[in-house]
């Protein structure tokens, strides 16, 4: 792995960890930083040995979205979310293994995209969401009009997004936006168990619960119950799941490989 | 004939040829193909085998012609080679041939893909005619197939640029018939070929010619020449044979006759 300006990245027990690294800036994207992005969300996607990937920032930050100090009269806004970061929206959801977000504290604009992108969100109780975008005039981008009115419908993605509105940890719970939420001192256990859990679990699983769910924002009832028989058939003949069937018969724990 | 650059498996009937030139993403060299002709050939008069399928590995089902053979060739030198000669035979196939398609089919190999009957993709399958990012164009059937496939103004887009096609939308434009996961895209190939085998045989080969000839024949040539495929069915011993077993409502035994 080279070394990052931007980004930390770190590789155990099976947990690939990304971390936005520009507390100073709020973990705000730099085109650098972007680009580190990328890099390590490749390596993580080819490294058999990542079994889950976190994601977090440092600080008092997930990340404010876009580095708006980086933005410069005459930019092609669609040139730089194609090449920047549309790829890692891409990537995330197409990561044959569970992304998590920890979102240890604010994630704003293309910040929360990338945290909706994820299939995991871990919230700490002091964190906010903000669909920032309005605010300086502009749209959702990076996936977040794709996720959001999927995740709590039109009326609400609506108003988060036209009012660039604060949405707390709680409300965030209560509308099924993420998964957990942890007081700030119990944040690093917690998410810790969770993405143990995940390491360990039958990730060829996890990749094809993706790919179904993913399939499904696109298809009626009859062609997800004909994807869904594939995916089982090929989940059927993975590893992880005759070890599973023959744990089960034994009455053990089962002891998943990932493959 | 020992083959080198194919594989051919039988599970009697059906067949399947691999491209296996995998270092090269399966590039079509003269080789490649004189083989895969031959092969077809001797298929096509093998009485065991009903229908055949032509697929690569997951990553390329073919990247194309060889570049290096025909770099340094003149206009002269590719008359006399003349190796699309070679591609006509294809065409001549009576049986059923299912191209099952994973990764790239790209210039020559996405117009192979073209020639097969039906094309099975993986989610993976990319298809193109890349032709023009080396200075020419498809010489194999692509400006042709890609738009009786797609349509003139995708295919025109597809040909100028050299663009890419994933396998959701070349199934979308009517270039693949069905797209399955990678895992399983060979396997539902043979599944498809097995159903298609177990129909009679000259039946298939004849509804076959006909549905091929609706693509050069007008309309009224074209149901011409189907009726009279039709009619000459009626002096096959399966005719008679399905005829009455769908009177008896039972399943008919195919002789192939």
């Amino acid at each position: 792995m080279p070394e990052f300006e931007t980004v930390r990245v770190a590789v155990e027990n099976g947990i690939g960890r990304l971390t936005l690294n520009r507390p100073d800036s709020l973990n705000a994207f730099s085109e650098k930083m972007t680009t580190e992005i990328q890099t390590v969300l490749k390596s993580f996607s080819a490294d058999k040995g990542v079994r889950c990937v976190a994601i977090t920032g440092t600080g008092r930050a997930f990340s404010a979205g876009q580095d708006l100090k980086e933005i410069s009269p005459g930019r092609s806004f669609a040139d730089s979310l194609k090449r920047r970061y549309n790829p890692i929206i891409r990537q995330i959801t197409g990561m044959e293994k569970p992304v998590v977000a920890l979102i240890n504290g604010v994630a704003a604009g293309a910040g929360m995209s990338l945290a909706l992108a994820c299939d995991f969100r871990i919230m700490s109780s002091g964190a906010k969401l903000i669909q920032a975008f309005v605010k300086i005039g502009l749209v959702p981008d990076s996936g977040s009009s794709f996720f959001l009115p999927r995740m709590v419908g039109y009326a609400k993605a609506f108003e988060f997004a036209a009012l660039g509105s604060e949405v707390s940890a709680e409300e965030a719970m209560r509308l099924g936006i993420v998964n957990r939420v942890f007081p700030d001192e119990k944040f690093a256990d917690e998410s810790e168990k969770i993405l143990t859990h995940f390491a360990n679990g039958p990730t060829r699983a996890y990749s094809l619960i993706k790919k179904a769910l993913k399939h499904s924002a696109e298809s009626s009832l009859e062609e997800s119950l004909e994807y869904e028989a594939y995916m089982q058939e090929i989940a059927g003949r993975t590893e992880d799941a005759r070890e599973a069937t023959k744990a089960f018969v034994e009455k053990r724990p089962p002891d998943f490989k990932g493959k | 004939m020992e083959f080198e650059n194919i594989t051919l498996t039988k599970e009697i009937p059906i067949a399947t040829i691999q491209l296996n030139r995998p270092d090269v993403l399966n590039a079509l060299n003269h080789r490649l193909l004189s083989e895969l002709v031959f092969c077809l050939e001797q298929l096509d008069s093998d009485d065991s085998v009903n229908c055949v399928i032509i697929t690569g590995n997951e990553k390329a089902f073919a990247a194309g012609a060889d570049i290096k053979e025909m770099a340094e060739a003149d206009t002269i030198d590719m008359l006399s080679r003349d190796s699309f000669s070679a591609w006509d035979r294809i065409r001549r196939i009576k049986k059923p041939v299912i191209a099952a398609v994973s990764g790239f089919a790209l210039g020559g190999g996405c117009e192979l893909a073209m020639m097969c009957d039906i094309i099975i993709a993986s989610e993976t399958a990319k298809f193109g005619q890349p032709e023009i990012n080396i200075g020419v164009m498809p010489g194999a059937g692509g400006t042709q197939r890609l738009t009786r496939a797609v349509g003139k103004y995708r295919a025109m887009e597809m040909i100028l640029t050299g663009g890419m096609m994933s396998a959701g939308d070349a199934a979308k434009s009517g270039l693949v018939n069905r797209v399955f996961p990678v895992e399983l895209y060979l396997e539902e190939a043979k599944r498809l070929a097995r159903l298609i085998a177990s129909k009679p045989p000259l039946a298939v080969k004849l509804a076959k010619e006909s549905v091929l000839k609706s693509e050069e024949l007008s309309l009224k040539d074209g149901l011409e020449f189907e009726r009279k495929n039709f009619y000459m069915l009626f002096s096959s011993e399966d005719q008679k044979e399905g005829m009455k077993a769908f009177v008896e409502k039972r399943d008919p035994r195919w002789k192939g006759k």
